[in-house]
């Protein structure tokens, strides 16, 4: 009831509940907050299922790879399928950076398809743990290219071991973000390889170029302070999380996935505190920060490639992973990038060039194959965050009227938005 | 049945000691290009440190934790959620919710905390009356009155207490040295009502063993329904640091509030 009356306060506020029939009603003209407080309820698609029965799959992708103790909680691939009683499309979800179909935009996704009548499988991103320590052909995320050979090897085996119980007429394919970015390279294997024959492919928010998007999300800390030191970082985020203890006590318990501080935002928000911009972008860079050290760290472990962890260190179960925490928040994407993916994947690959990888993780590197597949689509928005102005002239001259780019939302803001949704589930219904 | 369950702890923390010491790489070491003893100051405290001295048995507990959750927890919330209808799990929660009050009241009034005392009062007199012995919790209806949590843990944290060592129980999980105390006291007064209760109802006799076990093992099991967290669900594997980190934030906030 409570919960109800913010959300009326909060549209009062923005004046959203009237509007024009035709216009669009997503008014969130901002694209930090967008990015961070997502749609208000109200606005949100209202024909989602209550709740949607799911089960939660494993998969031994690689069977004869050991489970460092560390991480002896990652045995197999977990992967989410729902299900209908009836002949249905499949689509694959793919989940954007660092997160898993646990995260709440990979809920709502599953729901929204669900009730729409498909059967969906839910799969982590690439650059989650549960992928990088069972999935992961290398354990080391982050080429594009090799990420979605991955993809395209866990959602065989997924099907192998759903499609004795599931009647499918057709696949589909979609991802947000670097999910989004990742459905097109997959797509591309799947012409080649022709287990799924992809019917449609939806590419939501994608990252244009992998380098460029992690550059931007990595400089959102530095609008904190120019000079980012860790004491100044450390006191920034304790006050932060002063605020949201605020916020915790509203929400019923904190929410522990890793965007629980976007959460923490979304309830101060509707209490009707605007933060600075500079705590908005702060909290943008700590969220993809916290994501992208998950990654590098669980990487270093599986490659034993000794970046933070001593090589040849074995660690147990039981020993104390804090202070290597402090270590890997302090390096970012591009870091990771330069210190790790790219003298690893020149190990492997002699004469690669850095402007070679970079170009090699982008959608540039497959323009004439996005250019050439009507069946690709895009749904994308003018502001969002992690794509550079020539990033978005890219996309809308490449997918021309293949794509629908909304005026507001920043990034994957406004994709639970009604309008958004009715757009989704359009391109797949035709 | 207690000792069953003594030796089944007892089994699980040999098994994870055992974990802890895998088969050690034959190769010599190589120190990592970001060393931790170039990137963290010994003296500087960092937003992520907790006061933590029995860490290793903590993170043993915890993983032990993980698994009971998995194979013996769960489980059994599953098969209880399958067979009871929905009505009838939301009135065993609030029948518990009901009961549990008695730690809010003491609590509230232990810290002169008036108002609250009064709403939780108010809240156990028309639960209990018209709540149909607090099967319904109709004090919350219609923007009523909302629940007080206060327990022994946050008095002592009123009083000045500080939390003491960081602590992860068995099965519980994560508390603090002041808050596992506090949690005794409290299950302590908890139980004497229950004797009281018992007696006075006329359901059975104070001593009665089964009486007692059941009463227990449901309400643990109606706990661990009410509780959406799931281990390793962060997908981070500093998973045990961030849950730490904010369970004595949230700690901190009850008491100051």
């Amino acid at each position: 009831m409570k919960k109800r009356l913010w959300v009326l306060t909060f549209s009062m506020l923005l004046g959203v509940t009237g509007g024009p029939a035709g216009a669009y009603d997503y008014k969130v003209d901002d694209p930090y907050v967008s990015t961070i407080v997502g749609t208000p309820e109200v606005l949100e698609w209202d024909r989602l299922p209550k709740k949607v029965d799911y089960e939660l799959l494993g998969l031994k992708v690689f069977p004869d790879r050991p489970t460092p103790d560390v991480f002896w909680y990652q045995r197999e691939f977990l992967y989410t399928l729902s299900y209908q009683k009836q002949e249905a499309p499949l689509i694959f979800v793919i989940a954007g950076t660092g997160s898993s179909f646990y995260a709440t935009s990979m809920i709502f996704l599953q729901k929204a398809f669900y009730g729409a009548g498909f059967h969906v499988i839910c799969l982590s991103s690439p650059t989650q743990m549960n992928f990088i320590t069972t999935a992961s052909a290398t354990s080391v995320p982050g080429n594009i290219l090799e990420d979605s050979q991955d993809l395209y090897r866990v959602m065989t085996l997924a099907w192998e071991q759903v499609k004795d119980r599931i009647k499918v007429s057709e696949f589909y394919l979609t991802g947000y973000s670097l999910g989004g970015s990742q459905s097109a390279f997959v797509s591309k294997l799947d012409d080649e390889r022709r287990v799924f024959n992809f019917k449609k492919v939806l590419m939501i928010n994608p990252a244009v170029s992998l380098y460029t998007s992690a550059k931007i999300l990595d400089d959102m800390l530095l609008q904190i302070n120019p000079n980012l030191t860790p004491e100044i970082f450390d006191r920034w985020f304790d006050e932060r999380l002063a605020k949201f203890a605020e916020a915790y006590k509203l929400l019923h318990e904190p929410p522990l996935d890793h965007d629980f501080l976007y959460e923490a935002y979304r309830v101060l928000h509707k209490k009707g505190q605007t933060p600075r911009r500079e705590d908005l972008a702060g909290m943008i860079g700590t969220v993809f920060r916290l994501a992208s050290s998950n990654m590098i760290f669980t990487a270093d472990v599986m490659a034993n490639y000794g970046l933070i962890v001593p090589k040849n260190r074995v660690l147990g179960s039981a020993d104390s992973l804090t202070d290597y925490m402090k270590v890997t928040n302090r390096v970012s994407f591009i870091d990771y990038f330069n210190e790790f993916l790219y003298p690893y994947s020149q190990s492997r690959n002699p004469g690669l060039t850095k402007e070679a990888l970079i170009e090699s993780t982008s959608l540039r590197s497959i323009e004439s194959y996005l250019r050439n597949s009507p069946k690709i689509v895009l749904m994308d928005n003018e502001d969002d965050l992690i794509l550079a102005p020539e990033d978005l002239a890219f996309l809308k001259e490449v997918f021309g009227s293949r794509a629908k780019i909304y005026s507001r939302g920043g990034h994957c803001g406004n994709m639970t938005f009604r309008d958004n949704v009715a757009y989704m589930l359009n391109v797949f219904k035709n | 049945m207690k000792r069953a369950l003594c030796l089944m702890l007892l089994t699980a923390f040999i098994f994870l000691s055992g974990c802890g010491t895998a088969p050690v790489r034959q190769e010599p070491e190589i120190p990592a290009k970001r060393p931790v003893g170039e990137y963290v100051k010994p003296d500087v405290t960092y937003a992520i440190d907790a006061h933590d001295p029995w860490e290793p048995m903590n993170r043993r507990i915890y993983n032990f934790n993980a698994i009971f959750d998995n194979y013996v927890f769960l489980p059994v919330v599953q098969a209880y959620e399958f067979v009871l209808p929905v009505f009838a799990q939301k009135g065993v929660a609030n029948f518990f919710r009901n009961l549990t009050e008695i730690t809010n009241l003491t609590n509230s009034l232990l810290q002169f905390k008036i108002e609250k005392a009064v709403n939780t009062f108010g809240r156990i007199c028309i639960n209990t009356t018209v709540g149909l012995g607090g099967l319904i919790d109709v004090a919350t209806l219609n923007d009523g009155i909302a629940r007080e949590d206060e327990d022994f843990g946050q008095t002592l944290g009123f009083y000045g207490l500080g939390p003491g060592p960081y602590l992860v129980l068995p099965i519980l999980g994560p508390s603090s040295a002041r808050d596992a105390a506090g949690l005794a006291v409290d299950t302590v007064v908890y139980s004497l009502m229950m004797q009281e209760l018992i007696g006075l109802t006329g359901l059975g006799s104070p001593e009665d063993d089964i009486l007692n076990y059941s009463l227990s093992a449901l309400y643990a099991i109606d706990k661990r329904h009410g509780e959406p967290f799931r281990y390793f669900k962060t997908g981070s594997p500093f998973e045990y640091d961030l849950i730490r980190k904010l369970f004595l934030i949230k700690r901190q906030f009850q008491i100051d509030n």
